[in-house]
């Protein structure tokens, strides 16, 4: 087996010259445990973790350009968790330590699994994602990049390089729902951003769909309930409304995880929660006054 | 260093430090999946994907093919019985002819390289014609057999009193637990090394090395003098290495091939390579009369026994003897049934059948208790088992039973504070997911005591053997004891130190060929029956040495003794180094140790057919999302009967051990099945509890009686920390939910969409208030 170590993007196309079928490893964190299943047997490997194009991060503009590489460790440090509080609480629920020095984001989007908890995040932050191979690059939603389980629109040799993603957006919430405390695969997640400017919420479910959904009806629903001047509900039997849309917005599976029940009911909890703690924090209150029994 | 040193001279009630433990932790250990042989090959075990299914044929043609292939092995290549098992030889070593659960082994190979192995395996074409796979345990005993001897395992008849014997008051209820795994650390793995003499030399990773020798030698047709077994690093069993695994086929590609073998399991397969605990469902009705005593106990408990017998017999005997719990019963009708079916066999696993019916009893004594109106601990203390009482098969307990004081001291433990508002998220139900409403946090507490028998009974005569030599100062035990992690090494050391006045101490390494058998490591035996073994043998030696040195200096023997490795007479006249007193003697005695005789039980399930039991009071406080149904432990306190503390920290270990497994069975830990097959074979989906599931357990009390007939009167502990665990843990949910939850594992939709429950009930509260139960 060959294993290319390219040290820059160049370098990682020219390994795909050599060996068309090779396949990229990040953090191998996904990888190594399909290899270990026998699920994955790679005539060729690229290893991206020396490519200069995919480390770290850097703010341009309004917008966090965020390196594909990027481990979930480095998305929960201090500046980045103020600049992205949404994708940091994601990162924080990510396996052990030990994964979230390891994963990254890069492979996360790579993997494409429904459950990937950095997914939701990327959708309600309108993420651009920007992959590049030696024909040139293009920009990608979310859902033009993951279009079904574990399946992505990438081409032969084409490598996630970067997602872009606007800085200190709003209000940002991030809840996981497991089966233990830590260490979990979701059963269900979601990601709510409150773009106070914009007059706009935007709300994410993963792990309720083949891919993340974005749910629309209640987003649109109760941006036009918030008394935006006031960041308050006019009404707040609005909430039961918002969560009933996005239970519907669900298309949740049964399997040995958990239920599609389970998951279309814990996802409205989880949204409503979502969306009260953010009125809350804006309130200067604290959300366990304000938030609503179910 | 000094410390550790220190502490390893460390004799019995002290914490003696554990002599693999430094190594352990350095990751310097030699596990079994470690072992290395120059020139071996890897081997590897073909399954069937099919929970029940014909076999029309076996094409291993291709497979032989492929380059770096040595052997592959089918059914017609066993040279002796095909078949093996712990108490009847029902299960094959290789299927023909027909599979009856997903995972069983149909042929092996033997390949230079573990993928090759691999690839050569995926190579054999199994001509499979699936069938209906029988998976219902309920309806298993009455549904066409599965196999020749039919799908009734065992079935256990307990009655005694009168079984139309009424009470005033009557409660009662249809419980489940589900499959739990050991989940053991170290996967299953071994080396077999062909012998010059026709045999072959096995170092594995098992139980109880004799009984694997026996079911080896009877497949592979050789004496049992030429199938040699050493034990491996063992990383946990828990009572997945009871039964055999790969012993016999890895032997015979040892022997096929004429080279070492080794096989590691992967950890798909050990979940599918070992068994399980058996699911139950078990319907109990609860008489008592006015004043909550009680009158009589009805059980009807189905264990789901899987494909093959294994150690089902057992399991039900002790699910039917233990089915009222540590309480005084006049009048019981009881009966337990394991049944055979297309799901993965079960086994052995810590507690072994006491677990399930403890889940059962402790809610029923709930209900009882909420029927009366009667504090549930008072209930319990009403009924308490004393010495004298008998239990429903007629056996008087003649040993100690500290039911009450469990309970008691238990009970008595603060509760831990409320939680405030200032609390980390982390440690809120949902822990870092960050899901959790503090208004819908409702806390609860539970509690729940457990019986469990101790050592093999039943009529089977055990017994385990224990050499010790004292050579030049330096004092040898050998026996072949299986170390699992549970501490058995330091322990022989602390007892020969202690019978031996310091003496330094080494182990040698267990095995079948310089000793006999020491039994198994399970039934929370081996530190009353290996441990009295080595004490035995070390006082043997102790009074052959005591006993010359008496007549070389003429004093008597009975003012001589060993303090700090030298022999001293009290009147300080005989004052010599342990080796220079032998006189370049070699003094070795072994010692075969016996526990008391038991008797079979008598068709209506009488006799007495237990050594001894331990009791263990759990009480469980939990947080409980009511709206997302994820529940937080955040303590156990505990009391336990110990009979004697010999190792506190060793001991400590086996209660949180324990412990941990129960939180898992009553929040996470299930082997969930589709249709006979195994949907979570792996650490991702077979979930565990993590640090942030484990609650702090507090020791209330250890109860030390010495238990008569215990050679240094300490009861085995490592199982009653897990058969109570679960049903408290279980019961703190009800209090904080106000649901019924007659099944364990909980799972977050039994709470969540349960509907409305009839509310919070007594011993629960909200979040921030302390409550008693
Ligand atoms: C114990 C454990 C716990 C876990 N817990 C979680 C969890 O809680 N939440 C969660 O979401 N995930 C979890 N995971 C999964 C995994 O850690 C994440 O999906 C992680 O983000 C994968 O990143 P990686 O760098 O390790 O990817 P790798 O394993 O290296 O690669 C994953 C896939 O992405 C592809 N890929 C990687 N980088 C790129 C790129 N730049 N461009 C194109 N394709 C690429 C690879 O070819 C591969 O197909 C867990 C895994 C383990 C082993």
């Amino acid at each position: 087996m060959t294993v290319f170590v390219p040290a820059c993007l160049e370098e990682a196309f020219d390994a795909f010259d050599k060996c068309p079928d090779a396949q990229l490893l990040a953090g191998g964190t996904d990888f190594m445990v399909e290899v270990n299943f026998a699920l994955r047997r790679p005539p060729a490997v690229v290893c991206l973790r020396k490519v200069e194009e995919l480390k770290g991060w850097r703010l341009e503009h309004a917008e966090v350009v965020l390196g594909a590489g990027i481990t979930y460790a480095e998305l929960m440090g201090p500046q980045l968790s103020d600049l992205l509080p949404g994708l940091a609480q994601a990162s924080r629920t990510v396996g052990s330590p030990q994964i979230r020095n390891a994963g990254t984001l890069g492979g996360n989007l790579g993997t494409a699994s429904p459950a990937g908890d950095s997914l939701p995040v990327l959708a309600a932050l309108d993420a651009r994602i920007v992959v590049a191979s030696k024909k040139g690059r293009r920009s990608l939603g979310l859902d033009e990049l993951i279009i079904g389980p574990k399946r992505t629109t990438l081409g032969p040799g084409e490598v996630i390089v970067e997602v872009r993603v606007p800085a200190a957006l709003g209000s940002q919430e991030f809840l996981k729902v497991g089966t233990r405390n830590a260490m979990v695969i979701a059963v269900a997640n979601v990601a709510l951003v409150v773009d106070w400017a914009g007059q706009s919420v935007r709300c994410a479910l993963g792990s309720v769909g083949p891919v993340v959904i974005r749910a629309r009806d209640a987003e649109e629903f109760i941006s036009s309930r918030i008394d935006w001047a006031r960041r308050t509900l006019t009404d707040e039997g609005d909430v039961a409304e918002f969560t009933a849309l996005v239970r519907s917005a669900a298309r949740p599976i049964d399997d040995h995880r958990s239920t599609a029940d389970y998951r279309r009911h814990a996802v409205g909890v989880c949204a409503q929660r979502a969306l009260g703690r953010v009125l809350a924090d804006h309130n200067g209150g604290t959300w366990e006054q304000t938030s609503w029994a179910s | 260093m000094s410390t550790a040193l220190g502490t390893r001279r460390r004799r019995l009630g002290e914490s003696a430090a554990r002599p693999d433990g430094v190594p352990k932790v350095r990751g310097e250990f030699a596990f079994s999946s470690d072992l290395f042989s120059e020139g071996m090959l890897w081997g590897h075990i073909v399954r069937s994907p099919h929970p029940a299914a014909a076999i029309r044929g076996i094409d291993v043609s291709e497979a032989l093919r492929i380059p770096g292939v040595r052997a592959v092995l089918t059914s017609d290549d066993v040279p002796g019985r095909k078949t093996y098992g712990l108490d009847y030889p029902d299960q094959p070593v290789f299927a023909w002819d027909v599979v009856r659960y997903m995972g069983e082994p149909v042929a092996a190979v033997a390949a230079v390289h573990p993928e090759t192995a691999r690839r050569a395996a995926a190579a054999i074409i199994v001509d499979y014609a699936p069938t209906e796979p029988l998976t219902d345990p309920v309806a298993a005993a009455d549904a066409e057999p599965i196999h020749p001897l039919g799908n009734v395992l065992h079935r256990q008849r307990v009655r005694t009193g009168d079984p139309d014997a009424a009470g005033t008051v009557v409660v009662e209820g249809r419980y489940e637990t589900g499959m739990q795994d050991q989940a053991q650390m170290g996967p299953e793995s071994g080396l077999a090394i062909p012998a010059e003499d026709g045999g072959v030399d096995l170092y594995i990773a098992t139980q109880w090395l004799h009984i694997d020798q026996e079911q080896m030698a009877a497949c592979l047709a050789l004496p049992l003098e030429k199938v040699r077994l050493h034990l491996a690093g063992v990383g946990g069993s828990f009572g997945a290495r009871e039964d055999l695994s790969m012993q016999v086929q890895i032997c015979l590609l040892a022997l096929r091939t004429g080279r070492p073998v080794k096989m590691v399991y992967s950890r798909e397969e050990s979940f599918l390579g070992h068994v399980h605990r058996h699911p139950a469902v078990m319907w109990y009705r609860h008489h008592a009369d006015a004043g909550g005593r009680l009158v009589k106990v009805e059980a009807r408990i189905i264990l789901d026994g899987g494909a093959y017998l294994s150690t089902s017999t057992a399991v039900t005997m002790n699910a039917a003897c233990m089915a009222p719990g540590p309480y005084r019963v006049p009048n019981a009708v009881v009966e337990a049934v394991a049944v055979r079916t297309n799901n993965p066999p079960c086994g052995a696993m810590r507690g072994f059948g006491a677990v399930q019916v403890c889940f059962a009893y402790e809610a029923q004594m709930d209900k009882l208790a909420a029927a009366l109106g009667l504090d549930p601990v008072e209930l319990r203390l009403r009924n308490a088992l004393k010495p004298g009482d008998s239990l429903i098969t007629g056996q008087v307990l003649r040993g100690t039973a500290p039911v009450a004081e469990v309970i008691r001291t238990c009970v008595a433990a603060p509760l831990p504070a409320g939680v405030p508002m200032t609390t980390a998220e982390l440690e809120l139900p949902g822990g870092a997911g960050r899901t959790a409403d503090r208004d819908r946090v409702r806390r609860g507490v539970g509690f729940a005591v457990g019986i469990k028998n101790l050592l093999y009974g039943g009529g089977f005569d055990d017994y385990s053997s224990a050499r010790c030599r004292l050579e030049d100062g330096v004092a040898t035990i050998t026996c072949a004891a299986v170390e699992v992690g549970q501490g058995f090494v330091t322990l022989a050391q602390q007892i020969a130190r202690d019978v031996l006045g310091g003496v330094d101490v080494v182990l040698a390494p267990p095995g079948t060929t310089d000793i006999g058998s020491a039994g198994s490591t399970s039934a929370s035996r081996q530190t009353w029956m290996s441990g009295g073994a080595v004490q035995a043998a070390c006082l043997a030696v102790r009074d052959r040495l005591l006993k010359s040195v008496s007549s070389r200096h003429g004093v008597p023997q009975e003012t001589l003794d060993i303090v700090d490795g030298r022999v001293v007479s009290l009147d300080g006249q005989v004052d010599i180094p342990i080796s220079e007193a032998a006189r370049g003697d070699v003094l070795e005695e072994t010692v075969d140790f016996h526990h008391a005789p038991t008797a079979e039980l008598d068709v209506d399930g009488q006799g007495d057919a237990f050594v001894s039991f331990a009791f263990a009071a759990h009480r469980a406080v939990v947080d409980v999302d009511l709206d997302l149904g994820l529940v937080r432990v955040l303590e156990i306190a505990t009391s336990q009967d110990v009979g004697r503390v010999l190792n506190p920290v060793q001991l400590v270990g086996q209660l949180e051990g324990g412990i941990a497994q129960g939180v898992g069975l009553a929040v996470m830990e299930e082997i969930v099945l589709d249709h006979g097959r195994v949907r979570n074979p792996s650490f991702t989906d077979y979930v565990i509890p993590t640090a942030l599931d484990m609650p702090p357990v507090h020791i209330a009390a250890l109860i030390e009686e010495p238990e008569p007939g215990s050679p240094m009167g300490a009861k085995g502990a490592g199982e009653p920390p897990m058969v109570s665990s679960t049903a408290a843990v279980v019961a703190a949910i009800r209090a904080a939910t106000g649901l019924e939850l007659p099944r364990a594992p909980v799972r977050p939709q039994d709470i969540a969409l349960a509907g409305s429950g009839p509310g919070p009930v007594a011993g629960s509260g909200p979040i921030t208030q302390e409550v008693s139960p």
